[in-house]
């Protein structure tokens, strides 16, 4: 090590000479990494306004030198067709005219990147890009949902080759382990739309509509919906970071060449998973959330536990419910494909990792508000 | 051996994960401006004994002294100083994956150096240069490099800050054999030109006849040998005969002499 601690260097220097048409450059200190970051504009100005063929570096003062002070001083004579002559340097030194050299040798000097157009014109082709990329990402999405649906068929027909232990484990994950989580959101929600309407209702004089509201509320909409964000936020998430992660270690590389299908192994399970779990989880939500509408409407507008059943049972016809229900594998369906689907677009590297989960869970609740907004359209049409 | 030629002094060195001990009772002695190579069969820790010279895992027992100074004692000051004057090439390159092989040449000068961003680029330039890739490398983010140009971009950051002791970790492995001598000549540059001090954990036998002043064999949990590969072919311990005079060792060999 040069010292115990901080480096003595000597600040580099140069001084300019005239003798015999030739300039004279003579570099006096240290010229190492830590010291050129000072000389470097006094150099530059000499390169532009000297001709390269007519500079010789003095060598005489000159003190430590390393790659990166070679560097900077071979750059004096590079506009010269032969940087390297023996007429460009005076003066003895035990390495710097041979590390100069060896530096040129072994480095290409390329200009900085175009980074192209810039101003509105930049903006638009930007804009145009971006929705090059959203319709290439739905038309793939539903390419990856036609594979799947292949492959299922193909395992229908001989239903052994379906992987049951890895299907059953992730109807554990995606399942049993959210349905505590989803009940008490879905909970909160239920006695939320309660409190709402409890304060209207009551001024107008009808807070036994109540249990109608609470009831359509999370039989048609709530309790599915709150469903499907928890599955894109919690196993789609977890789905593209799992297989993103076997992707990064050509952990899927290597099933394919054992002539392991990707799609069998990795999609199908947890794509039948979230599928039949979706509507368990939506029933235990719609219980939970009419649980917490129950509870508000006794304590803040008294109306009796026996009441609320009685008259829910009585108004509200099944077709919620069953609106409600037919909504979930669908949205199970959805969150899977897209999970799986980029998990399977992770690339080598970590940055497209943490990129993908993101995409991911965006593009799943997306899609899950999206079709949300359908059902209700096709079920008004419909009347029901 | 005089003192003041060791610049790293290991006595005594412990490094156990739990209950399994890796070494025991290991002394090194790295001199100033070597290029000392370390072989051992896998498993050995080899990775794991640089890793405890660089202070990345903290030693069981024994002690580590640079310059004769510990590093325990050592203000946290100096330790930054130190340790930018450490040059590491770990076994997978260890890039940062999210800036480009230019940005990852220019992040120890960004964190120690005071210079202009156009003589900062160049530098980086000039050190993507030295290790041997094209100039158009740098742009490049390393996920879009093959594994070898991956390696010498990793050399490339190493070299950064011009340091005086370099750690190799497999510096050659993946390399082509062409790609491989041309690193082996620039370390060996390096270390004539600007007294550079090498400590280089490889397999590569062509390497190590071709650059290595000493060799250390790793072995039975600690340094069996050190000494230059001459006088170590002569040595009698059984895996050294083995590694040396093996197929591949006299393969090697060969090449040398021929």
């Amino acid at each position: 090590m040069r010292g115990q601690h901080t480096p003595e260097l000597d600040p580099a220097g140069v001084d300019l000479r005239e003798e015999h048409g030739r300039t004279i450059v003579s570099a006096f200190g240290d010229w190492t990494i830590e010291t050129i970051g000072q000389i470097d504009r006094t150099l530059r100005d000499i390169e532009a306004r000297v001709n390269a063929c007519d500079i010789t570096i003095d060598f005489t003062r000159l003190g430590r030198v390393d790659t990166s002070g070679a560097y900077i001083l071979g750059r004096l004579t590079r506009a010269c067709p032969t940087p390297d002559g023996d007429f460009h340097f005076i003066g003895e030194h035990p390495v710097a005219q041979r590390l100069i050299a060896e530096v040129r040798a072994r480095t290409t000097v390329c200009d900085l990147a175009d980074t192209g157009p810039a101003g509105p014109l930049a903006m638009l082709a930007k804009i145009g890009q971006g929705m090059e990329v959203i319709m290439g990402e739905v038309l793939d999405t539903f390419g990856f949902l036609g594979k799947t649906i292949q492959v299922g068929l193909r395992t229908l027909v001989r239903p052994s080759r379906l992987r049951l232990v890895p299907t059953v484990y992730a109807m554990e994950e995606v399942g049993v382990n959210a349905m505590p989580i989803v009940a008490t959101l879905s909970f909160f929600i239920g006695a939320v739309v309660a409190y709402m309407g409890a304060n209207l209702l009551q001024t107008l004089g009808f807070s036994v509509f109540t249990v109608e509201l609470v009831g359509i509320a999370v039989l048609r909409e709530f309790g599915v919906l709150i469903t499907a964000i928890m599955l894109a936020g919690r196993s789609d998430s977890a789905f593209t970071a799992q297989i993103g992660a076997m992707k990064m270690q050509q952990e899927v590389d290597a099933m394919r060449t054992l002539g392991l299908d990707p799609f069998e192994v990795l999609v199908l399970p947890r794509v039948i998973a979230c599928t039949l779990m979706a509507p368990l989880l939506t029933f235990g939500a719609m219980i939970s959330g009419i649980f917490g509408g129950m509870l508000v409407a006794w304590s803040a507008q008294g109306i009796s536990p026996t009441l609320f059943i009685a008259r829910f049972h009585q108004e509200l016809p099944w077709d919620h419910f069953l609106v409600g229900m037919s909504k979930a594998p669908v949205f199970g369906l959805v969150v899977a494909i897209i999970g799986c689907r980029q998990g399977m677009q992770v690339t080598g590297d970590v940055e497209s990792l943490g990129r993908r989960v993101t995409t991911s869970v965006v593009q799943a609740i997306f899609a899950v508000i999206v079709l949300e907004a359908l059902f209700a359209m096709m079920y008004l049409e419909l009347g029901i | 051996m005089r003192d003041e030629d060791v610049l790293i002094r290991v006595r005594g060195l412990k490094t156990a994960f739990g209950t399994h001990v890796i070494h025991e009772d290991l002394d090194l002695d790295i001199r100033r401006g070597e290029i000392l190579g370390l072989v051992g069969g896998s498993g050995t820790g080899k990775t794991v004994l640089m890793n405890t010279i660089l202070g990345l895992k903290e030693p069981d027992a024994g002690e580590i002294t640079l310059n004769g100074r510990h590093f325990s004692d050592m203000s946290s000051e100096e330790r930054r100083y130190v340790n930018s004057r450490w040059g590491v090439l770990f076994q997978n390159g260890a890039l940062f994956t999210s800036l480009t092989v230019a940005e990852n040449v220019m992040a120890p000068l960004r964190e120690h150096v005071d210079m202009s961003d156009q003589l900062m680029e160049e530098i980086a330039g000039m050190k993507i240069g030295l290790a041997g890739l094209p100039p158009e490398a740098g742009d490049k983010f390393p996920s879009e490099l093959s594994g070898g140009m991956r390696k010498r971009a990793a050399l490339a950051r190493a070299l950064a800050l011009d340091p005086e002791i370099l750690f190799l970790d497999e510096p050659t492995a993946g390399l082509d054999p062409i790609g491989a001598a041309k690193f082996d000549s620039l370390i060996a540059e390096l270390s004539q030109a600007l007294g550079l001090t090498v400590l280089m954990v490889t397999h590569d036998l062509d390497s190590l006849h071709a650059i290595c002043d000493r060799v250390a064999v790793l072995a039975d949990k600690r340094v069996e040998a050190v000494a230059p590969i001459e006088a170590l072919m002569r040595n009698p311990h059984p895996w050294i005969q083995e590694y040396f005079h093996g197929p591949r060792g006299r393969a090697a060999l060969s090449g040398k002499e021929s």
